[in-house]
Order: C-alpha cells, then structure tokens, then sequence
C-alpha cells in the first residue's frame, strides 16, 4: 500500500513523491470511513423512498407510469 | 476576445502508487482552471471514485449529479466531494477512467462552482458515465487542489493536468 503523495507544485512546475505523515494516514482513513457511511446514508435514504414510493403507489392502486402521467 | 489555454502542470504517478494528487500552490493568473485526469487504482474493484478537496476543505461541498451504466435507466443524484469515475484493479488491464473538471472564476470572491464530465473505461458488462455540477461554498480563491481515491491508492501511469485558460 503507497503511504505516499504527489505534490505538484504550480509554480516550478516540480512533482514530488512525499510519504505520508502518521497524521495523513490516520486521516485518511477517517475521511474513508465518512465518505462511505455519507454514501451509505444516501444509499438508505434511497431506498427509503422507493419504498415510501411503492407503498404509496399500492395504496392508490396505480402504477409509476400511471403517476407519472397524473403529474405531466 | 483572444483566449489561452496553458498547461500549468502535470502529474504522473510512479511505479509505488500515490494516496493523492495535490496541486499547490495555483496563482491567480488565469481567469479559469480545467483539471483533466486519466485514473486507475489498486483497489480490488472495477471501477471507484475521485474525490475532491479544495484548500484542504472536504465541507460546504453540494451538488447534482446524472450518471448511467451503460445499460439500464440512467440515475441522478446529489453530490458532495464526488469528482469523477475511475477504473480500479479489475477493470481490464491497462485502462483508465477519464475526467475534466472546469472551474470558472476560481480566484473570484463568490462561492466556486465547478463542472465535471467523466467516463469510466472498461471491456466489461458495467462502465459509467456521468456529468455533474458541483458547487463549493467557500468564497476563497482556489490555491490547492486535491484528488484521492474512495478506495486503494492511484496506480502507476494515473496522471492529471491542470491548465489555467486566460481571458485576453
């Protein structure tokens, strides 16, 4: 696993291959874990709704095509 | 109006990998920046995700976008951080997700928005494609851009170009 990053520097143009601090490490690993808890946060209010969605649909005794066009 | 299109810099990442791309510090000499990236990592996937950073900021970040898979009704959703597809570890070999990302007014004092439009590239049954608009709430010229992988590190031969477009 590369513990390291690439800084580029936009005034000489210099790349260079920097390693990690302890710091960026423990970091990155909790911006990783926040990015998928937010992702599967969305993934569950997603599905959520599609539920909300069919149930209701159920209720009215229509299709999403029907519902669609009640709202064109 | 005549208009210039410099490339600023660019970046390659070597045989062990890189966590990141940082870009820094970027002047206010341009009017505009577009980012392009060619990106492949080690995470044992088909494809994953750019993520962005700006001035070290991961908040105040929104946005929408649409994307589809090649097959089946194409989505839409809202983003944050999101700045692109990339190809992993288990797309076909050699192959690399694709993106430019364009913002306008970077060194502006109003919020900065910016656009993305990028494909992932794989000779599988899934690759993806999707446009978004991305808006970051920060009224703070633009002086460091990051890219990090969702997952794994950048693999070798991934690179990135920033360019700086000037309006005579």
């Amino acid at each position: 696993m590369a513990d390291t990053k690439i800084i580029v520097n936009c005034e000489t143009g210099e790349v260079t291959e920097v390693a990690l601090t302890a710091e960026e490490i423990e970091q990155r690993e909790a911006d990783r874990i926040a990015y998928e808890a937010q992702k599967a946060e969305e993934a569950t209010n997603a599905a959520l709704r599609a539920e909300q969605k069919a149930g209701l649909l159920a209720r009215l005794g229509i299709t999403a095509e029907e519902a669609e066009l009640l709202l064109s | 109006m005549a208009t210039t299109f410099e490339k600023i810099a660019t970046a390659t990442v070597g045989s062990g990998g890189a966590a990141y791309i940082e870009f820094t510090p970027i002047a206010g000499d341009w009017t505009d920046l577009a980012l392009y990236v060619s990106t492949r990592t080690t995470a044992s996937a088909v494809g994953g995700n750019d993520i962005i950073s700006l001035n070290g900021s991961s908040s105040s970040f929104s946005g929408r976008r649409i994307y589809g898979a090649g097959s089946g009704t194409p989505a839409s959703d809202t983003i944050t951080t999101w700045a692109g597809f990339n190809d992993a570890n288990n797309a076909t070999a050699s192959t690399f997700g694709n993106s430019s990302i364009y913002f306008p007014n970077y060194a502006g004092s109003t919020n900065k928005s910016y656009s993305i439009d990028t494909v992932s590239e794989t000779n599988g049954t899934t690759t993806y494609m999707g446009l978004a608009a991305g808006l970051w709430s920060n009224t703070a010229a633009i002086t460091t851009i990051r890219l990090t992988p969702d997952s794994g590190n950048y693999a070798q031969y991934s690179t990135a170009t920033l360019y700086g477009i000037k309006k005579a």
